[in-house]
């Protein structure tokens, strides 16, 4: 494949898709979205490009080495369960604190959201890690 | 306690760290921690007395009845004195020993852990606790007889006595959760005060017959007592451990630490004393025909702990006292030979007893030794051994019911034992030199501290065995009894029943002597009917049953693992639609009343297409055809989950079909061209199996329209997910929150499926995880 108005396309329309994928996971909490939706967006933003540019044979940034996002993900994870431990509760008891920000209400952040996010980036190197597989040359 | 416990794991650490300098003396080094753990555990013996114990609790698992519990009574004393102050002597004779070969860092790692293993066994109070560390002590164990992994032979002995001591212990544990349910807790101390309880339980007989299994498997009874000699496989220092302190006594301690909870009833006695009585003959006459030194060691090992099961089988006052006695006797007596047999195979090359001879000359001091600890063996006055065979004849004199019979039988392979002693003692070290590989000599101190210090004990204190009796026996005795009970040793108890069977047992033991040095062939003639009588070798019939194990379980692989992913699915989705088809069937579930409601026309027809969508895939001969309409299907039933206002599902079915289609894409060029290769008979079963599972789930869809739903939990997920949870998403904060634990392990396994599929799909040279 190796279409002009494709690769155009994808150069920017991956951006939009990927910071679309990051507002799904941001809103997840209160609105549609989420991790695990959003995690799919982005894997799907990468391989778009991926395909434009026939780039899995290329050295593509974001395409090397996809186990890394897994391992990136699960860490994260982890990471979200040991604030509770720390605050006497149950492991993976939720932990909020509300970050004041000036003109706003604060926003609060929690380990859910940190979990969701590990969720995001793991989603996206299982669906990377699938398509690069698939799309070796044998 | 627990403090040393862990010294000897991080001993066993440090041992690879250790800078080269200090690493050439890391024998000495651990013969110094375990000799330090040796005067810990002296020095408080006075405060052990009788009925007073240390004991240390350590919540673990509470809500399963799983603490780490220490105790250090009587018996546990006697116990970790022999696992400290022997393994302080065998470490120091591994220096030398170990010298010439590679790997000794594993060597003594494995020693170290091994004796802390059996340390954290006797100082156990929780039985789950105690399995652990015995399981522990048959697994390392494997590592040490093993260690010469070149040797098949060495391999082969480690496999059979980890199977085993590894059956064993899993039969005891089966024991103890049966008897641990009847008073609900793992705690000895919760299972000594209920023990009334316990023996009056249904599960006393099965739980014991389990437990028991576990104890005579570790301990080598008859018939399971093959493993031991297989098990001289390992190096001296390891034998002369495993046989004397360790190991096999783990089962003696267990048997002496149960016995005030289980003991006491026919059952125990009988099966007890019969399994002690069978060994102890097996051991005592095979010990005769061996010609290896090693042989002659591990069978006269299985005679003794014979002995000491019977004795705690027969559970009296004065069998426990001779018990208890005779476990210094023994572990004295073993560890010095085996040092002995591992030092002249060292100096002379050979194990064989043909080959030996008139060693007295080359190795004067060794012969001393040596002949100390086997006239300990032979219980011969005045050396410990002396005090033990009195004592446990007297024991058998007064046993109840059947004792006419194990005297006959104890005296009988106490003929033997004092035979196969002077045997030993006559063709190693007198007669004329034999031809040896080697030309044998004495140097090596560290090879003489370990076995000279035991040899002398026997003496001195078969000489004055009064502290002994006093200070240690009397706390294990009424550790084991449950009630304080005097110990008074001394070596001269008077013209009595028992001192002329002694000396029966010494002088036929000495007439048989004279009759195998006499006639060499009577021992090859021995030889012969031995190997008519027992032609059925247990080991060899151990191998059977393995062979015959793994034969089976190949086949068993072979014909439901074949490797045929669509045969798999196949099972899979016959077996579901079975089960399913029972349950219609069973409750009668085929008659429902639909709510045919009038949905909006576009979702009428939405549905329309996607049956028609599947439809075209199944039959479709172009691959592309199959798989846009099979997007059509998915993207349709998004549409309809958006319908009910489900978004958060119908994104996820969007994304996950979408990359559905991408991934075909990506492979659709790499396929062979379509063709049909099943036949016709293949795809009528196909069809047949695709149509029931395929009715018997729109039946279950059906039903779910009817079924009355539990909607406490979606209430509680609705009323708290803001209030807990601050979210408004439920779906998400289920997910995230909720049960956050599910979404673990399903984005692991989800990494699991990346790497497998990677693994599958990439070339083997480019394969970089």
């Amino acid at each position: 494949m190796n279409s002009v108005i494709l690769q155009l396309a994808a150069k920017y329309l991956r951006w939009l898709l990927i910071s679309f994928a990051v507002l799904a996971l941001l809103r997840g909490h209160n609105n549609p979205g989420g991790g695990f939706i959003g995690g799919l967006m982005a894997g799907l933003a990468i391989v778009y490009k991926g395909f434009a540019f026939n780039a899995f044979q290329v050295k593509e940034k974001l395409l090397k080495r996809p186990e890394r996002y897994m391992g990136l993900g699960l860490f994260l994870i982890l990471l979200s369960f040991i604030p509770s431990v720390f605050a006497g509760k149950p492991l993976m008891t939720g932990i909020w604190i509300t970050v004041p920000v000036p003109f706003f209400s604060g926003i609060k952040l929690g380990t859910p959201f940190l979990f969701d996010i590990g969720v995001f980036f793991t989603v996206i190197g299982v669906t990377l890690l699938f398509v690069f597989s698939l799309t070796q040359k044998k | 306690m627990v403090y040393i416990l862990l010294v000897f794991l991080s001993a066993s650490l440090l041992i690879f760290i250790l800078p080269g300098w200090l690493k050439k003396q890391k024998a000495i080094l651990l013969s110094f921690v375990q000799f330090a753990a040796f005067i810990y555990f002296l020095s408080h013996v006075s405060e052990i007395t009788s009925y007073h114990s240390k004991s240390i609790f350590i919540e673990w698992i509470p809500q399963l009845g799983l603490n780490l519990e220490f105790m250090l009574d009587g018996l546990s004393m006697v116990f970790a004195l022999l696992v400290t102050g022997i393994g302080a002597l065998v470490f120091l004779y591994a220096k030398d020993y170990m010298k010439s070969y590679a790997g000794t860092d594993k060597f003594f790692f494995y020693l170290m852990l091994f004796s802390g293993a059996m340390l954290g066994l006797v100082l156990s109070g929780n039985l789950i606790q105690l399995f652990i560390f015995w399981e522990l002590t048959s697994f390392i164990s494997f590592f040490l007889i093993s260690f010469f992994h070149e040797k098949e032979s060495a391999r082969k002995a480690a496999f059979q006595s980890l199977y085993i001591t590894g059956f064993g212990g899993l039969s005891m544990l089966a024991g103890i959760v049966l008897l641990g349910s009847v008073v609900d807790s793992y705690s000895f101390s919760d299972w000594l005060s209920n023990a009334n309880a316990i023996k009056e339980s249904n599960l006393y007989l099965p739980g014991l017959l389990l437990i028991l299994a576990g104890i005579f498997t570790k301990s080598a009874q008859f018939p399971f007592h093959f493993w031991l000699p297989g098990a001289m496989q390992a190096p001296a220092p390891v034998s002369s451990y495993l046989h004397s302190a360790t190991m096999v006594k783990a089962g003696i301690f267990l048997l002496a630490r149960l016995s005030p909870v289980l003991g006491g009833t026919p059952e125990w006695t009988y099966i007890i004393s019969l399994t002690g009585v069978l060994t102890m003959l097996t051991g005592s006459y095979f010990a005769i025909t061996q010609t290896d030194l090693k042989g002659i060691l591990a069978f006269t090992t299985i005679n003794a702990l014979g002995v000491l099961v019977l004795l705690l089988g027969i559970n009296t006052t004065e069998s426990i006292k001779a018990a208890m006695l005779f476990l210094f006797i023994h572990a004295f007596y073993k560890a010095t030979l085996f040092m002995v047999a591992g030092l002249i195979e060292k100096k002379t090359g050979t194990r064989e007893l043909r080959q030996l001879g008139g060693l007295i000359k080359y190795m004067p001091l060794t012969f001393v030794i040596a002949f100390l600890a086997l006239l300990s063996m032979a219980g011969l006055p005045p050396l410990l051994g002396f005090l033990g065979k009195e004592l446990i004849y007297e024991a058998k004199v007064q046993s109840p019911g059947i004792a006419s019979m194990i005297l006959i039988l104890g005296v009988t392979s106490n003929i033997f034992m004092v035979a196969v002693s002077l045997y030993f003692a006559r063709k190693v070290f007198l007669g004329k030199p034999g031809n040896f590989p080697k030309q044998p000599n004495e140097r090596g101190a560290a090879f003489l501290i370990g076995p000279g210090v035991l040899a002398l004990l026997s003496l001195v204190l078969g000489l004055s065995p009064g502290k002994l009796g006093s200070a240690v026996i009397k706390p294990a005795l009424s550790a084991v009894l449950g009630e304080v009970a005097e110990v008074k040793l001394k070596i001269w108890h008077g013209f009595n029943q028992v001192f002329f069977l002694s000396m029966l047992t010494i002088i036929l033991g000495f007439l048989l002597y004279v009759a195998m040095l006499k006639k060499d062939k009577l021992l090859i003639y021995w030889k012969k009917i031995n190997d008519v009588v027992f032609a059925v070798q247990l080991d060899e019939v151990f191998a059977w049953v393995m062979d015959k194990f793994v034969a089976v379980s190949k086949l068993k692989t072979k014909t439901v693992q074949h490797g045929y992913h669509r045969l798999y699915i196949l099972t899979i989705i016959v077996f579901t639609s079975l089960l399913l088809w029972f349950q219609v069937f069973v409750t009668r579930s085929w008659n429902f009343d639909i709510p045919f409601t009038l949905r909006p026309f576009y979702i009428s027809g939405l549905a329309l297409v996607i049956i028609l969508a599947s439809a075209v895939s199944a039959v479709s001969r172009s691959r592309i055809v199959t798989i846009i309409s099979m997007g059509v299907a998915g993207y349709g039933i998004s549409l309809i989950f958006l319908y009910y206002s489900a978004v958060d599902l119908a994104i996820t079915q969007i994304l996950v079909e979408t990359l559905t289609l991408v991934m075909f894409m990506a492979i659709l060029q790499k396929l062979p061209r379509f063709a049909v290769l099943s036949s016709k008979k293949t795809r009528l079963r196909d069809f047949l199996i695709a149509l029931g599972f395929g009715s018997v789930m729109t039946i279950l869809a059906l039903k779910a329209v009817n079924v009355n739903l539990n909607r406490s939990i979606s209430d509680f997920y609705l009323e708290n997910s803001y209030l807990k949870a601050f979210g408004e998403n439920v779906v998400n904060v289920i997910l995230v929150d909720f049960r956050a634990l599910d979404t673990l392990g399903e984005v692991t396994v989800l990494t699991i499926a990346a790497v497998g599929v990677y693994l599958l799909l990439s070339k083997p040279k480019s394969r970089k995880l």
